[in-house]
């Protein structure tokens, strides 16, 4: 068990030295970091001064130790579009990508669930295909355009909701939110839809099908012949056994929601993380697009190690299969 | 496998119009022309394609201008609402958007760029999986550890995710300003490279099967070179599942392409592909001329569903098990 995790700990170590060394070959030679900081009539000696403060006359590999060594301690340089730290305006908007990450999977978790079960318990009403149709349409339509669908109807159209930014918001500390204003919420309503409705579609398919199966099992057989309430059989039984899947696959997948934020942010124009970067991509704004790819990265690392551990602590049959296959 | 065999030996016997003549019924005859049939919302989700395919193929042809020809252009056509309104114009048969331009002839330019930049992503990523995914296979050892390793992490992040970085990267290696050809070229390597493993994935695990049955055994004793071995005796036999692949990664590239142009990291607006116009449609939402954004999504959301039917039927009819 400790032997798994140790190895599991060095694999993701492995990963994110990779991922370091990605981000630090796009600071140091996608561009040169210098004349992206000076205009144009700053003399050679200033450039030099500037590249002399920076360190990038040191050998590169005293470079990358003190770059990763930064991005340890959170310091990730300074953006070229804002002059500020990176890790300032990162920290700044990230209650918003976590927000709006959260709510959106809650979202996804509560109606794939509902729908899941009963598509698979009314296996051919006209409600359980119109719900396999609208799992199809989910995953064939580009978010944006879902996004864009939701603003022309409850915005332009019948005006109940924002189409754009976070509403009012209440300071916490460094955290800000929007759960506790009338227009935060309302503000959050779409975004979230928007965001939750790809992984609701998986939630759905993987209920129905897991719900499927477990109802031919015996001990839902058994448990007829016991004489319990339908709703007991469905829920307390079946249900149940299902949710385990379910909870991997969410929490597996948080990460993707917070990747996919890029895309709703920007259509709804959300103060958040995703906007950052999308902004830092077509300014070519290189640390903040490092620094990005490295929280995400991190995020990605730590929730696999954390599900692989949590498995074979759930699961006694992994552990030992693991153990006899290495 | 050795129904290969049988027409390759047959082919080289007869005459080459008898080929084509013999490939024609082969095909009719097949099992999967027989599914293909048998499912009409396979059949119907084909024409769409194929009427798609037409579309941007003709596109010069059917549409009413030139979009990209600002000579074509005029002011005083702008944001004409589509033709079946009140204040519709002949000939735009959609409406116009803020330069006059035709949002019909638009669409069908548009369609053109996101069909041409989806294929080329498609087959260099195509090429470069196949391409890794049989080296690992067949060499095996450090250099399959290596490929897999890479393939595992990347898999672990969303493709838009890599795509938008690569586009970043190229953006900042070759100056801000590309033009659109190579935009487009950006495009389809960000693409390729997002969608790699996949395929690698698949032909590694088929060629793993392959390599120790006696066919490989006897090209390798006649002494064939391994190249050789894996192109042409190999890879002939993994390229089911890499159909169906492809096909649903037609769809998956259509999307990034759409998406990374709805992000203004895609196609320019001088050469706008459906995401750019999606994108372009989107700020005239709130003055309630949504016919500039309306059309283009239609046209995106059809096709790209479309295409997810067709890969859905291929994967099942070419899935002996479910036969």
């Amino acid at each position: 068990m400790l032997a798994f995790a140790l190895r599991r700990a060095i694999q993701a170590i492995g990963v994110m030295i990779a991922v370091g060394i990605i981000a630090f070959s796009m600071f140091r030679f996608a561009g040169d970091p210098v004349s992206q900081m000076v205009s144009l009539d700053t003399t050679n000696a200033e450039r030099a001064a500037i590249r002399q403060s920076l360190g990038l006359d040191d050998p590169v590999v005293v470079q990358f130790g003190r770059y990763i060594a930064n991005a340890a301690q959170f310091k990730f340089g300074v953006s070229y579009q804002f002059r500020l730290p990176v890790s300032k305006l990162l920290t700044e908007r990230m209650p918003a990508t976590l927000e709006l990450a959260i709510c959106a999977t809650i979202f996804a978790l509560v109606c794939g669930i509902l729908m899941g079960v009963y598509s698979a318990l009314r296996r051919d009403t006209w409600l359980a295909h119109a719900f396999q149709a609208i799992s199809l349409i989910g995953i064939s339509l580009p978010t944006f355009l879902i996004g864009i669908l939701l603003i022309y109807l409850f915005s332009v159209t019948l005006g109940w909701l924002p189409s754009f930014g976070r509403g009012d918001v209440v300071h916490i500390g460094w955290w800000t939110t929007g759960l506790l204003t009338l227009s935060g919420l309302k503000a959050l309503i779409m975004p979230s839809i928007t965001l939750g409705l790809f992984q609701m579609t998986l939630i759905m398919r993987l209920v129905r099908a897991e719900m499927l199966e477990v109802m031919r099992t015996d001990y839902i057989r058994f448990a007829r012949a016991r004489g319990l309430t339908t709703r007991a059989i469905h829920f307390g039984h079946a249900l149940r056994n299902t949710l385990i899947p379910v909870i991997t696959v969410v929490g597996l997948q948080f990460g993707s929601v917070i990747a996919f934020a890029i895309i709703t942010e920007t259509v709804f124009q959300w103060p958040g993380m995703g906007l950052l970067f999308v902004q830092a991509v077509q300014n070519v704004d290189i640390p903040i697009m490092a620094a990005y790819l490295m929280m995400v990265s991190l995020i990605f690392v730590t929730i696999n190690f954390v599900v692989d551990i949590l498995y074979t602590i759930v699961d006694p049959r992994l552990r030992s299969t693991v153990s006899r296959a290495h | 496998m050795s129904e290969a065999v049988v027409q390759h030996q047959v082919e080289e016997r007869v005459s080459p119009g008898a080929v084509h003549a013999g490939r024609f019924r082969r095909l009719v005859d097949s099992d999967l022309f027989y599914s293909f049939r048998r499912s009409r919302i396979t059949m119907v989700a084909a024409a769409v394609t194929l009427a798609f395919f037409l579309l941007a193929i003709f596109a010069s042809v059917l549409a009413v201008q030139n979009p990209f020809d600002p000579a074509q252009l005029q002011l005083m056509n702008s944001r004409i609402s589509p033709l079946w309104t009140a204040d519709g114009q002949s000939p735009f048969l959609l409406g116009t958007d803020e330069q006059g331009r035709d949002v019909l002839s638009a669409i069908l330019y548009g369609l053109r760029i996101s069909l041409v930049v989806g294929i080329l992503g498609v087959i260099f990523s195509g090429a470069l999986g196949i391409l890794l995914g049989l080296t690992a296979g067949y060499v095996g050892g450090a250099v399959d550890g290596l490929i897999m390793r890479i393939a595992d992490v990347q898999l672990s992040f969303p493709a838009i995710l890599i795509a938008l970085l690569i586009n970043g990267i190229a953006k900042s290696v070759f100056g801000n300003r590309l033009d659109e050809m190579s935009m487009l070229g950006v495009l389809v390597l960000a693409i390729g490279l997002s969608f790699w493993v996949q395929y690698a994935r698949t032909v590694r695990g088929s060629v793993m099967v392959e390599k120790n049955k006696d066919y490989v055994a006897a090209a390798q004793l006649i002494g064939l070179p391994a190249p050789v071995i894996m192109l042409r005796h190999v890879l002939p036999n993994t390229m089911g599942p890499i159909l169906v692949i492809a096909t649903i990664n037609l769809a998956l590239a259509i999307i990034t392409e759409a998406t990374l142009s709805f992000l203004g990291s895609g196609m320019p607006e001088t050469m706008p592909s459906l995401g750019t116009l999606i994108r372009i449609g989107n700020n005239y939402l709130f003055a309630g001329e949504w016919w500039i954004v309306a059309f283009p999504g239609l046209a995106l959301a059809v096709l790209i569903l479309s295409i997810n039917l067709l890969g859905d039927w291929l994967r099942d009819a070419l899935n002996p098990k479910l036969r």
